[in-house]
């Protein structure tokens, strides 16, 4: 299949490029810019002008909610939600019920999502057994059977013992492992400690539950050399400690959810479940400083944090629901919002949801070069609509986003070469 | 939308009673009022108002309480309406259905009004949210966030020993962090325009930021003591020892608890109040809860006037003894 996509803005941060080419697909993967590569005759013809055509989204955290939890979504109607939203590959944490703790469980998943064939779903092994925190998972062996990387799969792990040697076994297969930043004694809560919180009489999360695990984990890192990976940062002292590291050469990097780029504490008032997340929105400045983090560069990548719920998940009282927001649907279009606000320029953004991730991973994907993967996401920068309930393709549809004002409409999505989304009308 | 303003109809009438956060001085005033002319039913030999004649006033009590439960049966019996009470802690929750399911059920056997206690935070806003719109939702206490009706008896029974807010100091002493009481009450007590407002306690049992509720902080008893013409204390739970927030009652009881030498440096006619059930020896020593300047039975009495004048608010009606007739 020769497909050619004409006449849109190709940016690809990867390459520094940002111009208006023709972009030329053959046998799933990307054959050429600009110049038509030798013998090459189109069968689909695909009209980008005014559009932008990126490489394919890459979404560094998405539960699936398969295997274990299919009343509240599964891998193919996550994935078609993935397509429509522009993204082309998802890493799903390892704690799906079984947990990807063994070979078979990663293996099922790929068939799976082979079977819907709408988005690569990449998996996050487990660092320890049944992510109990007690003993090792068989990371190589899990390794082997093609995970990306292994995880504590939002369940930090207590014992400072196991985790040492947890990162010391992975570092010997050169796995990066992927940590969520909580001191699950300090987490208890529901709501940022603060005078939001105070206010509403919920239990309080401080800041020092992230920056206290993040100062001692980088201290492990300083002593292994391992490759560390920050899920979700939320308070604007984890971007500090992220800096500091970085700048003296730690091999560690982070990534934020988009919602904690535009939701504060103060979006908890009238008790809204929606805004029900962990780790909690914090404050104004907390949510600045993230902002800042992914200017710099500090924070490498934009996830969505993908965690669909049913309906009754969200309907009880606020400490009776169930964390997380529905994110699929909004992760392009609530990053393209800070480039509407003036926080990054078009092109840093589509970098930190593309080749960004992909350095993360250690992948060569998200990027545009002749021979990459056909990924490719085209969208209208300039659309903008409010977001409706009936909008989200997504099973969950718990997103605290309904009614907002965002901009960029995706109208077509390839994977490896592939219409998976095309924009009707 | 907050619960601030969830609570007011279009014209700022309560149809809810949630929070006391927001509410205006007029509201409060109304409702002191109110349950001041309502004060003397008790004493009359038919202790009856028809006021809610004819209205079903369910309590779903979520969570165990013995002097709440019983003074809301009471305020709307005296008012005529009938009265059902439900112990969810004890009763379907348990059997899984959910909290919505429960709504729907109850709501189906027609009632009016919903008195509402539950152990999560924000959870009487949630019913007000899922009910239907001539239900009149009263919080009777939600998680730590509110505990409107106990803040109004305590603004009630104070205004009947000092009338005037502004030259008042008052202090709560205790387990703020965990108390829906004291959230409650600093707002009443900020809304009606008392001068000095202060909170005494370790700071493990204050939570983050609480001066900006508009109140001044105090770790030393005695010091934060010094002239109040008020002193609230608060129960300490005993699963606070466990929690790692204090080593013993031992301690609390020498750092915090209230007795006749420490309330010597209180204003000499000060007053003493507490929530209940209270624990002797512990925040509070027997000869000040029995003793002369103790107004807690006092509070007791008057959560009956004051919640029946809140019933009769958010049901519309405004209840005000006329004759002894039924």
């Amino acid at each position: 299949m020769q497909i050619v996509i004409q006449g849109g803005r190709v940016i690809d941060p990867a390459h520094h490029i940002d111009t208006v080419a023709d972009l030329f697909i053959a046998d799933g993967k990307i054959a050429g810019l600009g110049q038509s590569p030798a013998g090459f005759i189109p069968e689909q013809v695909i009209d980008a002008r005014h559009q932008v055509v990126c490489p394919g989204l890459i979404d560094l955290c998405a539960r699936l909610r398969e295997p274990g939890q299919e009343h509240k979504a599964t891998i193919a109607s996550e994935t078609r939600a993935a397509a429509a939203g522009g993204i082309t590959t998802l890493v799903c944490p390892p704690d799906t019920d079984p947990p990807i703790d063994e070979p078979s469980v990663i293996e099922w998943i790929r068939r799976r999502a082979k079977a819907a064939g709408q988005a690569r779903v990449l998996t996050l092994g487990a660092l320890t057994h049944r992510l109990r925190g007690e003993r090792l998972a068989e990371m190589a062996a899990l390794k082997e059977a093609g995970c990306v990387g292994v995880s504590d799969g939002g369940q930090p792990i207590g014992n400072s013992r196991v985790l040492r040697r947890a990162l010391e076994y992975a570092a010997t297969f050169d796995l990066t492992v992927f940590l969520t930043p909580l001191d699950p004694e300090l987490s208890h809560g529901l709501a940022h400690e603060g005078q939001v919180a105070t206010r509403m009489g919920l239990p309080g999360i401080p800041a020092a539950a992230e920056t206290g695990r993040i100062a001692r984990d980088l201290e492990l890192v300083r002593d292994l050399g391992v490759r560390v990976h920050f899920g979700r940062l939320s308070s604007a002292r984890s971007v500090e400690l992220i800096i500091r590291a970085r700048a003296e050469g730690l091999p560690v990097s982070a990534d934020v959810a988009v919602h904690h780029l535009h939701l504060t504490e103060m979006d908890l008032v009238g008790f809204d479940s929606r805004c029900h997340v962990c780790p909690p929105l914090r404050s104004l400045r907390d949510k600045d400083a993230l902002r800042a983090g992914l200017v710099s560069g500090a924070v490498s990548a934009i996830c969505s944090d993908h965690q669909p719920h049913e309906s009754d998940a969200k309907q009880a009282p606020f400490g009776d629901t169930e964390p997380g927001i529905s994110g699929l649907d909004t992760l392009l279009g609530l990053s393209l919002r800070l480039t509407r606000d003036g926080v990054l320029p078009l092109t840093t953004v589509i970098e930190r949801l593309t080749c960004g991730p992909a350095r993360v991973l250690g992948l060569d994907r998200g990027h545009l070069g002749v021979g990459a993967m056909a990924d490719v996401c085209v969208f209208d920068a300039e659309a903008e609509g409010l977001l409706e309930s009936t909008m989200l393709r997504s099973r969950g549809q718990n997103s605290p986003f309904i009614g907002w004002a965002l901009p960029g409409r995706v109208t077509q999505t390839l994977l490896e070469g592939r219409v998976v989304y095309a924009r009707e009308g | 939308m907050s619960a601030t303003h969830f609570q007011l109809d279009a014209q700022g009438r309560l149809q809810h009673f949630l929070t006391i956060e927001g509410l205006t001085c007029r509201h409060l005033t109304e409702i002191l009022d109110i349950a001041e002319s309502l004060h003397g039913v008790a004493e009359r030999r038919v202790k009856k108002l028809p006021t809610l004649h004819g209205k079903t006033v369910v309590n779903l009590f979520f969570e165990a309480s013995t002097r709440t439960r019983t003074t809301f049966e009471l305020a709307a019996k005296r008012l005529s309406a009938d009265v059902l009470t439900l112990n969810i802690a004890t009763s379907s929750a348990v059997k899984g259905e959910s909290l919505l399911d429960t709504l729907r059920n109850i709501e189906a056997m027609q009632c009016d009004m919903f008195v509402v206690r539950h152990s999560q935070s924000g959870a009487a806003e949630f019913i007000a949210r899922h009910v239907k719109p001539h239900i009149a939702v009263l919080n009777a206490g939600d998680g730590r966030h509110a505990h409107p009706t106990q803040a109004m008896l305590d603004v009630f029974t104070i205004r009947r020993h000092k009338p005037d807010f502004p030259s008042l100091r008052v202090a709560i002493v205790g387990d703020i962090l965990h108390s829906r009481v004291a959230r409650s009450l600093i707002h009443a007590l900020s809304i009606l325009g008392t001068g000095d407002i202060r909170v005494i306690a370790p700071r493990t049992l204050l939570p983050a930021q609480v001066e900006n509720l508009g109140v001044r902080v105090f770790h030393h008893l005695p010091e934060g003591l010094r002239d109040v013409d008020v002193v609230v204390m608060l129960r300490l739970q005993r699963e606070r020892m466990e929690g790692a927030l204090l080593p013993s009652e031992q301690e609390f009881f020498q750092q915090y608890g209230l007795t006749e030498e420490r309330l010597a440096l209180a204003h000499p006619d000060a007053i003493v109040m507490h929530p209940g059930p209270i624990n002797r020896g512990v925040e509070i020593d027997s000869r000040v809860a029995d003793g002369p300047r103790s107004v807690i039975l006092e509070q007791v009495t008057n959560g009956i006037a004051v919640r029946m004048a809140i019933m009769s608010i958010t049901l519309g009606h405004h209840a005000r003894p006329v004759g002894e007739e039924v």
